[in-house]
Parts: C-alpha cells; sequence; structure tokens
C-alpha cells in the first residue's frame, strides 16, 4: 500500500473562492493510503514546496497528489520538487482543480464536491504509479527555418551567429519575404529596401547559413532534437553555379504575359525572372506555366543569349533529406482576398487599390517607378480617400475578428509621405479608432495630422460607387459630426486585413504543431513561452503567430533564436519515459501493433518466455523507447492486452474512471 | 432510478493532452462556465482510450462519456485521432444498439485554441445527457447506492 501525501493549494483567492480547501483536504484523508494531507496558499511556492519535502520525509511518502492549477502549468515543479527530496518525479500525480474547476464554477458546494472526485481519481491514479526514469536521445546540433522573410532571415542570423548551422528554406524564388515589398516603413520612414537587403545578403554570405529558395518543406518525421525533414528543390531550370544574374535572359524573354506578383499583379514580368533587383540568390527562375519553351518545345531565346550556359530545360524538382535539432516557423502573412467586399468596387475600379499595391505604387522599382498616379488613366490623384479596418475587426464570417495591427501606422505613414510629395492632393482617412499604441506611434500620427494637414474622419464606408467620369464616389459617415458624407475621390486605398500565409496550416499538420481559428500558430503558452509551440522542438517567429510589425518580428525572431539555441547547446535531451511496454507473457506476436505505431518504434524479437514454469521461445514485441512517444495506440490495438503504456496505464486509467463514477 | 429535478449525470471526458486538454485549460483560464458534472481525464491522445474504459464508466454508472481529441489532420501524434474516430464509431454504434443512447456517447475535436468550443460542447453534451435522464443500462446494479 503506497503512502500518499495530498496537497491541496488555495492559489491565493483563484481556488480557495470557490472551492472549501479545507473539505477537500477533510476528505482526501479518508482516501485509502492518504497518511497527509494539508492545504496552503500557495503550494507553488518555495514555503509551499518545502511542506512537502518535510512531508515526504517525515511521513515517508511514496506517492503525492498536488490539487492545484493545470499540470500545464506546475506539473514540473512540483515533479522537480519530489526528485530533490528522494522521490520519483513519475510518483506525482495532480488535480486540476483550477482551470478544471474553481475558474469555471460558481456554486461552492458543487465545485468543491468535484474537487473531491478530481482529488480521488488522482489519489486513485498514484497508487498504480511506478517511478520511472527519463531517457536520453542526441540532438542534432543544426536548425530549420521555414520562410525567409525578415522573421526568418533574423532568426536565422542569430542562430547562425551563436555557430550552430541554419538552413532557411523560402518558397518564392528570393528571400527578403514582404518586407522587401514596402517602400517605406514607419515611424521613422527610413527605406525598406536599405535595412532590409543588408541582411539578406548578410544571410546569404555567413558560413553557417544554406539558403534554398524556389523550395518547400515536403515532410517532416522524428522529434525535438531529432527531425528528418524532406526539402523540395523546386525546378528552376537555371543552373545555380553558373548563372552570374547579369540578367540579359529576362530581357530577351519573349513571354511577358504573367502577372509580376512581387508587384501584386500590377503590371508583368518575362516568364524567365527574379522578382526584384536585389533578389538573393541574383538568380532568375523559369515560370514552367508561361514559359514558352517549356509548354510547346520551341523558343529556347534564354538558352541562345545566356553566355554562361546556365539554362537547363531538363532540370527536375529535387529532394534534399536532413536531420535537424529545432524548426522555426516564420511563414509571414499575406492580405486577405476581398471577394467579399464588393461594396468597395474594389476588382470593379483599378484605382481602387490595397495599401500593399499603394506601397508598391510608391515604391521607385514599382509598376509606375514611384510616380503616385492612377492606374486607370496615369492621372495624378488629387484626392485620396483611405478606407481602414477593411475585413480586420469584423462581426461577421466576411472578415476577420481581429485588428491586423499594423494598418493605422501604415496609412498615417502613406497619408503622410503623399501629403509630403504631392502637396496639393487631399488625403481623407475614414477609420473605426486609431491605435497607436508603440515606441514614438502616437507621435507620427499626430504629426500626419497636425503638420501634414491630412484629414481623419472616424466613421466607416458604406459603399464607393466608380462614377462615368472615372472618379469614385465615397459614401461615408462622420459619426462625430453625425452626418452622412459624400467624397469624390480620384483613388481609394483599402487597410486590407491581414491573414496567416496560406501555406501554414499545411506546414503545422506536418510539424504536429497547432493552429487557432484564424490560422494563426498557437503558442505554448500565450504570455510565459510566446516563442514556442506546445509541439517541443518547433518555435514560432514573426506573424505566423499574430499581426506584428517589423520591429516586434525582429524581437520575436531573435526571441525564437535564443530558444533554438538554447536547445542545440544540449548534447542529450531528456526523454518521456512514459512510453509503451509489452508484457512478454500476453504478447502473442501477431504484429498489430507495430501497423499503428506512427514513429516505427515497435519491432519483434524471438524470446525465452518463463510462462509458469513452461519455458519456451516466442516471438515478442520489443518498444525502442527513444523512438515510442508515447501516444498508446498501440495499447488499444493489442487484442491480448499485452501492451500498456507507462503512466497512462490500463489499471490507472480504469482506476481514474472508478473514482469519479464512484 | 428515480429522475428528481435536482438530478445530476456523472459525465466522463477523456481529453488528449496536447489539444483538449489545453483547450479545456483554456475555457478556465478564460472563465467559460460549464457544468460540474464534467470530470476530465487527460490521456496523452485520443487513441489512448480504449472501448473498454468507456464501457466501464457506463458499467460503474456514468450517464455519458465523451471523447476529445485534437482535430482531423492536426493529431500531435499524425494519426492517432483517426484510430480513436474509428474505434468509437464502432464503440458509439453497438452501445446504441445495447440500449445505451446515441446521445450519452459523443466524439469531439477541440483545439488548443478553443476554449470557447470546448464549453459550448460540454454545456451541450450535459444538457443532451440531462435530458435522457440516468443511464440504466449497462449499469452494474451492485455499484448503485
Amino acid at each position: 500500500m503506497r503512502r500518499i501525501g495530498v496537497f491541496v493549494c488555495h492559489c491565493g483567492s483563484n481556488i480557495a473562492a470557490t472551492v472549501d480547501v479545507k473539505k477537500v483536504v477533510e476528505m482526501a484523508l479518508l482516501e485509502q493510503g492518504v497518511v497527509h494531507a494539508e492545504d496552503y496558499p500557495y503550494m507553488c511556492s518555495e514555503a509551499g514546496q518545502s511542506h512537502i519535502a518535510e512531508a515526504i520525509r517525515e511521513k515517508q511518502l511514496d506517492g503525492i497528489v498536488v490539487c492545484s492549477c493545470s499540470p500545464r502549468m506546475h506539473e514540473a515543479t512540483f515533479r522537480k520538487c519530489a526528485e530533490k527530496n528522494g522521490l520519483n518525479p513519475y510518483l506525482v500525480e495532480i488535480a486540476n482543480i483550477r482551470e478544471h474547476c474553481s475558474w469555471i464554477h460558481k456554486d461552492m458546494q458543487e465545485a468543491t464536491e468535484k474537487a473531491v472526485i478530481l482529488m480521488r481519481a488522482a489519489v486513485a491514479k498514484v497508487h498504480l504509479n511506478a517511478p520511472l526514469k527519463a531517457g536520453e536521445s542526441a540532438v542534432t546540433k543544426r536548425a530549420l527555418v521555414i520562410g525567409g522573410g525578415i522573421a526568418g532571415i533574423q532568426t536565422a542570423l542569430d542562430i547562425a551567429d551563436a555557430g550552430y548551422h541554419v538552413d532557411i528554406v523560402e518558397k518564392e524564388p528570393s528571400i527578403g519575404g514582404r518586407m522587401s515589398q514596402l517602400d517605406k516603413t514607419f515611424p521613422t520612414l527610413d527605406c525598406s529596401a536599405c535595412i532590409l537587403t543588408p541582411k539578406m545578403v548578410e544571410a546569404a554570405s555567413h558560413e553557417n547559413i544554406t539558403i534554398h529558395t524556389w523550395s518547400e518543406v515536403e515532410k517532416v518525421s522524428g522529434f525535438v532534437g531529432n527531425f528528418t525533414v524532406d526539402i523540395r528543390k523546386k525546378a528552376r531550370y537555371v543552373n545555380m553555379d553558373k548563372c552570374t544574374g547579369c540578367g540579359i535572359c529576362q530581357e530577351k524573354c519573349p513571354s511577358k504575359k504573367p502577372l509580376n506578383e512581387f508587384n501584386r499583379g500590377l503590371n508583368n514580368r518575362s516568364a524567365i525572372y527574379t522578382p526584384f533587383a536585389q533578389a538573393i540568390p541574383n538568380v532568375p527562375v523559369i515560370d514552367a506555366a508561361a514559359c514558352i519553351k517549356l509548354k510547346t518545345g520551341k523558343c529556347g531565346i534564354c538558352e541562345k543569349f545566356c553566355q554562361a550556359g546556365a539554362i537547363d530545360y531538363a532540370q527536375t524538382d529535387e529532394i534534399i533529406t536532413q536531420q535537424y535539432g529545432a524548426i522555426v516557423v516564420a511563414t509571414g502573412f499575406d492580405t486577405i482576398k476581398l471577394d467579399k467586399y464588393g461594396e468597395y468596387a474594389y476588382g470593379e475600379s483599378k484605382d481602387v487599390i490595397t495599401s500593399l499595391e499603394l506601397e508598391r505604387i510608391m515604391n521607385a522599382a514599382g509598376p509606375t517607378k514611384g510616380h503616385l498616379e492612377r492606374l486607370s488613366d496615369g492621372k495624378a490623384p488629387k484626392e485620396i480617400v483611405f478606407i481602414q479596418c477593411v475585413g480586420s475587426r469584423c462581426s461577421d464570417d466576411r472578415g476577420k475578428p481581429y485588428c491586423s495591427k499594423i494598418c493605422c501606422m501604415y496609412t498615417a505613414k502613406h497619408a503622410m509621405l503623399i501629403r509630403d510629395k504631392y502637396p496639393d492632393t487631399n488625403v481623407t482617412v475614414f477609420y473605426i479608432d486609431v491605435r497607436t499604441p508603440g515606441k514614438n506611434f502616437d507621435e507620427f500620427y499626430r504629426r500626419a495630422v497636425e503638420d501634414y494637414g491630412v484629414n481623419y474622419v472616424k466613421g466607416q464606408v458604406g459603399k464607393v460607387a466608380p462614377q462615368s467620369d472615372g472618379s469614385l464616389l465615397v459614401h461615408g459617415v462622420d459619426l462625430l459630426e453625425n452626418k452622412q458624407i459624400l467624397k469624390k475621390a480620384d483613388m481609394v486605398v483599402l487597410a486590407t486585413a491581414i491573414e496567416p500565409n496560406s501555406d501554414v496550416r499545411k506546414i503545422a499538420t506536418m510539424l504536429t504543431a497547432s493552429i487557432d481559428t484564424n490560422n494563426f500558430l498557437t503558442e505554448a503558452h500565450p504570455k510565459l513561452r510566446p516563442v514556442e509551440s506546445p509541439t517541443a522542438g518547433v518555435f514560432l517567429s514573426g506573424v505566423c503567430q499574430g499581426p506584428k510589425d517589423i520591429p516586434e518580428t525582429v524581437a520575436q525572431a531573435g526571441a525564437a533564436a535564443v530558444k533554438v539555441i538554447g536547445l542545440l547547446a544540449k548534447d542529450k535531451l531528456k526523454t518521456n519515459p512514459c512510453t509503451a511496454k509489452a508484457d512478454e507473457l500476453r504478447c502473442n506476436g501477431c504484429s498489430q501493433c507495430a501497423g499503428v505505431c506512427p514513429y516505427g518504434a515497435i519491432s519483434y524479437e524471438t524470446r525465452q518466455v518463463n510462462d509458469h514454469g513452461i519455458r519456451e521461445d516466442r516471438r515478442i514485441a520489443v518498444v525502442n523507447s527513444a523512438l515510442c512517444q508515447g501516444c498508446g495506440a498501440c495499447t488499444v490495438t493489442c487484442p491480448s492486452g499485452a501492451m500498456d503504456l507507462q503512466g497512462f496505464s490500463n489499471r490507472q486509467i480504469i482506476a481514474e474512471v472508478d473514482a469519479i463514477c464512484r | 432510478m428515480p429522475v428528481t429535478e435536482n438530478w445530476k449525470p456523472t459525465i466522463v471526458a477523456f481529453c488528449c493532452n496536447w489539444c483538449s486538454y489545453a483547450g479545456a485549460d483554456l475555457a478556465g483560464s478564460s472563465r467559460l462556465a460549464y457544468p460540474a458534472d464534467v470530470k476530465i481525464i487527460k490521456v496523452p491522445c485520443s487513441c489512448r482510450v480504449n472501448p473498454m474504459f468507456i464501457l466501464r464508466a457506463f458499467e460503474k454508472g456514468a450517464d455519458g462519456v465523451i471523447l476529445c481529441g485534437c482535430h482531423p489532420g492536426d493529431c500531435h501524434y499524425s494519426t492517432g485521432n483517426y484510430y480513436a474516430r474509428r474505434r468509437m464509431t464502432l464503440l458509439f454504434s453497438m452501445l446504441d444498439y445495447l440500449g445505451v443512447e446515441d446521445g450519452r456517447t459523443r466524439v469531439e475535436w477541440v483545439s488548443a485554441a478553443e476554449g470557447v468550443k470546448f464549453s459550448e460542447t460540454m454545456n451541450s453534451f450535459v444538457e443532451k445527457v440531462r435530458g435522457l435522464g440516468p443511464n440504466v443500462r449497462l449499469g452494474d446494479l451492485r455499484c448503485r447506492n
């Protein structure tokens, strides 16, 4: 019989206000095997832990139940406390009476009854807990960063500077991401490319960084410290080693129809292209869907003009398999599609554009060479209307429920830049709220209003109606004046909501990293572990985790890098000892368990078994505990009940069921 | 057993460690109430839930059993919830045949970010089981008070 101690935490008033902790203690003492029970205001505190230590010593406890917050919070704390005091850490069980009880129930009697039942279940389980010992696994000292935007580049640089090798996988032909598309950045108005491209060059020339552009992650297996990843390097049709980046192929290419993705489809590019002048690597790719040679077999002009002989139409996709210790997701964002927002006439009028399109128009390398002009007739707009929160903070299913965070600031930036360069152009901004939390952000916005005379109108726009004279009639409302506004504009700019990149779901599934209802990757703890995914060894960098501006992205990228470095600095990782184990007397070697094991952890060997005095050779399942992750699929599949999961054994779970249904 | 107005069902909820248990934690920290009748048992994965555990719960007097796991495709162990889904489909149809009504058993996918869904699921499940009244089938009469 175990000697069990039950420790009930008040968690200040978090638990004690709803659960009668004294009653739980009283009831615990009635349970079989419970030789000690006490309550304490903060069990996790040093003083609380010393109470546990004392009880272990004085009452010779060999099982502990802590009734407290979720095991996701403090299971590790109490296990460590037990271990320090000579008790196997796996003889500790947590009864979650905070998240699963006191915080969701109001009635004290009901909550106390439930807390008692949860305590009983934990006591019943701990009776059957076996001391377990964590194994060790080696760490592959190499990291993978998925996404080569500013988040991925910064993470890679920081990891590489610490001396570990990093691979960046970027699906586009060049690294740089969204930031490379921006013209200026708020609130300093420095040129985006001028601060980004040195980092791109640094990453490309770093001895510890390998960049795979035009590549995608195809398959991920393994676990923290030991991931195996297949990377598909898509056929570029250009030999990376031979190409000198002279660009003559792009000039000569006769296929000029495809929309230029980098310029948000506002102009066209050739079939062989580099997305932008500072692209890294400065090696073009051939768009197979547009290339005449690849489609019809005739043409081959680029090959003729390429003096380096770098064009290779026979190139095929290549799969690279590599081992990694850690994976960082930095897949970034895109703007939402506006097909559900017909009222803004986007797509109907060329002069209704998104902010990212305006960014390209304002950029000297953009479709209009940096001249602010209407895409319909090339005239300079004299009246520009900005509409905020298009798809952000949306209560229906057309848009997103969250605030995209960056729009208020970039709109202030756009408005300011336009007023600065074209003083005779009027700018009006329709907004719900102006949100400017951030260093020098509010000052920046006030400058736009006070120094640059940008007209801010609190209210939303119901409709943008294209007129026969080519102008746009904006139907808005001024909430402060309580009146409707009809405004004639030459150009309308929509602050379109941002959403995680469309590939993120696929990547999250491969990594078994969880994702929220808005497709942002979930962090391990929203406040305390914001750059880690709940899946060990997977880290988050940039907007894939939630909307962020550039400084926040860079900060998070650095934080993710530190977590990766901390992991790669270890030679060995402790493995989860809650692995499956076959009872050799019951196993009949039927092989069903190996069929369901996702890790290939089960093999079979012939072993001599002593079954009630009869010695015979039997085929028996053997679990490789270094590979087993402890899901338990095999335990249920096993027809003879031989396979069981340590820490979550059949008997333990049944004991919990019995305690709850008692 | 007579159904009184104060009758409270016993409900066992098996929650996988990675998604649904965390979803329940989020429901808790967001203070999204659901009835205290629900008692959660943590399992590493929904595929750890042996149909035997569910039969045991009904035998010992549970009035409803719910199994929550990661959304299909999002299983921490890649494929566990698919096994769980198949097993439960078979088990629940057998239980229905034995007279344990369909409403007493449920499989629901709740991610770590879906505190709201966890709370809503538990509210609707408890309401359903309350409507069905005490479970008399499979129950071991020796376990009754």
